[in-house]
């Protein structure tokens, strides 16, 4: 069972990797990412990609905007990751 | 280079990939040979779209983190300063767009109200939406701009940059070129097209991606309906679920195992290339310029010339003239507009007269390049080598009929052929320069593979 912090640590791995130029240490939770890195809507493709890829997780696509914040994120993902 | 970045993003992602390359070396159009201890670019004078690592959202940093190539590892330096020579007129140009407003100022000033509001016009167009309807540029460019020199020295760099069409282009494509030359500039990586090849091949390798040298495409196979496999060199099939083709759309067309009602153009525009490797470099002998889009006729003629090439116009490119030089020699290149059956015909006829022609096209380098500053009695220099290229030597290499470098004049925009499962990146599916192609293999992995198979 992961924690919810555990669940961060993983988006913010693949995060980090796709915005490979931004610093992602400060990243406020409550903010939405686009507006923190320079992300497109490439990079939220590439974002469930790496979920798909890394932890067998599918995002359909009618639930893509809520991978809009690290917070909507975790909520949303977390079920997932202890499916 | 756009079939290694869509290889790289398809097998990121798992997919099971192969790129099939018929030559021993990798590039397509951007790629390189030796001569002796010389290295030398073939097609890169420079890389476009240069940007300051701090800005955002530029064609080349969303093309860096697709692939997952960190800024840095590209060592690209910034041009000096670039200079469009007309006859009677010159503007300068450097990666910097304030540096250009301040030239039109000075030397158009009735002009500058309408460049301006051109400038406003192209920064809020969106040239990448592919539903854009096909709009001639300058038509568009002439509801601002009436002095016809102006509108011919803006339209130079951009045509001869990346126009498959003659003396016109797309408004998209053109506002595309706009931005990549003038609004974002010019930049070199040390070590040249090298560089950005052995990054890409690095990076499918450690992907997982497997790569086929002398492996050339000689049949598309479809069934029901949809592709199925590709022959390689006459005899070896491997079965496929999906093909990118980087060849150009005529020529996959050419290779298809069945009719095709559509038949796309080869283009018309070849070019010429002299490369002179000289004992002093060219700041020694007073020129600082990067790259000299010269002409000498008051209108600029992109177009398939009727003599072997176009003697009055050229672009002239000094590699050393970037903010970083690796070069212990000098080296210029001076490229002419050329018309690709007038070679064939002679090289196939005569291969003394070919060599002759050849001999021209130096000598009328060394005339452009006194022309633009070097080479006149005070600034002599020696030459150490030379390599002449022509448009046959361009086919030979790249295989590109009628020895194109811009590829068909028909493009597939959303890179979508007649037959499903096969798709078309590359200079073909519109995006120019080697930034547009590692842009254009990109969108189409993602577009019709990747984002399909969700």
């Amino acid at each position: 069972m992961l924690t919810n912090e555990e669940v961060r640590s993983k988006v913010l791995d693949i995060i980090a990797d796709i915005a490979l130029d931004d610093d992602v240490t400060g990243l406020k939770d409550e903010v939405a990412l686009r507006e923190q890195l320079d992300l497109d809507s490439m990079d939220f493709l590439d974002i469930v990609m790496e979920l798909k890829k890394r932890h067998k997780i599918e995002v359909p696509q009618e639930d893509y905007t809520r991978l809009a914040s690290m917070q909507s994120c975790v909520e949303y993902l977390a079920p997932k990751f202890n499916a | 280079m756009s079939g290694l970045a869509a290889g790289i993003r398809l097998a990121m992602y798992n997919k099971k990939v192969v790129i099939l390359e018929k030559h021993t070396i990798t590039g397509g159009l951007n790629s390189y040979y030796s001569r002796g201890k010389r290295k030398f670019d073939v097609g890169l004078h420079a890389l476009t779209n240069f940007v300051d690592p701090t800005e955002r959202g530029k064609p080349f940093n969303k093309l860096m983190k697709q692939l997952r190539i960190p800024y840095d590892e590209f060592k690209l330096h910034p041009q000096n300063y670039s200079v469009i020579q007309f006859p009677d007129k010159k503007l300068k140009f450097t990666n910097d767009i304030d540096f250009l407003i301040e030239e039109v100022k000075m030397n158009f000033p009735q002009e500058i109200d309408g460049f301006m509001s051109l400038l406003a016009h192209i920064k809020n167009f969106n040239e990448v939406d592919l539903t854009n309807v096909t709009v001639m540029a300058k038509i568009v460019v002439k509801n601002f701009i009436k002095n016809e020199s102006l509108i011919e020295m803006i339209f130079c760099p951009l045509l001869i940059y990346g126009s498959a069409w003659e003396n016109d282009m797309d408004f998209s494509q053109f506002v595309v070129m706009f931005k990549s030359i003038f609004i974002e500039g010019f930049g070199r990586p040390a070590g040249g097209v090298r560089t950005i090849i052995d990054l890409l091949l690095k990076r499918f390798e450690e992907c997982g991606g497997e790569l086929r040298f002398k492996s050339e495409v000689t049949r598309i196979i479809s069934a029901s309906e949809k592709v199925s496999a590709v022959e390689i060199n006459g005899s070896e099939i491997i079965e496929c679920e999906n093909i990118l083709s980087s060849m150009g759309l005529p020529e996959t067309f050419s290779v298809l195992d069945r009719e095709s009602s559509h038949s796309p153009r080869v283009g018309n525009l070849s070019f010429t290339e002299s490369i002179l490797i000289t004992d002093k470099k060219p700041k020694d002998l007073g020129i600082e310029a990067t790259i000299i889009f010269y002409n000498n006729r008051p209108e600029y003629l992109y177009q398939k010339p009727t003599t072997l090439f176009d003697r009055e116009s050229a672009v002239v490119c000094f590699p050393n003239n970037f903010t970083h030089d690796e070069f212990d020699e000098g080296v210029l290149r001076v490229t002419n507009i050329a018309n690709f059956d007038l070679w064939n015909e002679q090289k196939q006829m005569s291969s003394d007269a070919y060599k002759e022609s050849k001999n021209e096209v130096f000598n009328q380098s060394l005339q452009i390049l006194k022309n633009c500053g070097l080479g006149t009695a005070d600034k002599k220099f020696e030459i150490l080598f030379k390599d002449i290229f022509t448009p046959t030597t361009i086919k030979r290499y790249t295989s590109h009929f009628g020895g194109t470098v811009y590829g068909s004049i028909d493009k597939s925009r959303n890179g979508t052929t007649h037959i499903p499962g096969l798709y078309i990146c590359g200079t073909d599916q519109g995006f120019l320069g080697i930034v547009g192609s590692m842009l254009s293999g990109i969108s189409m992995a993602n577009l019709h593979i990747l984002s399909r198979n969700l």
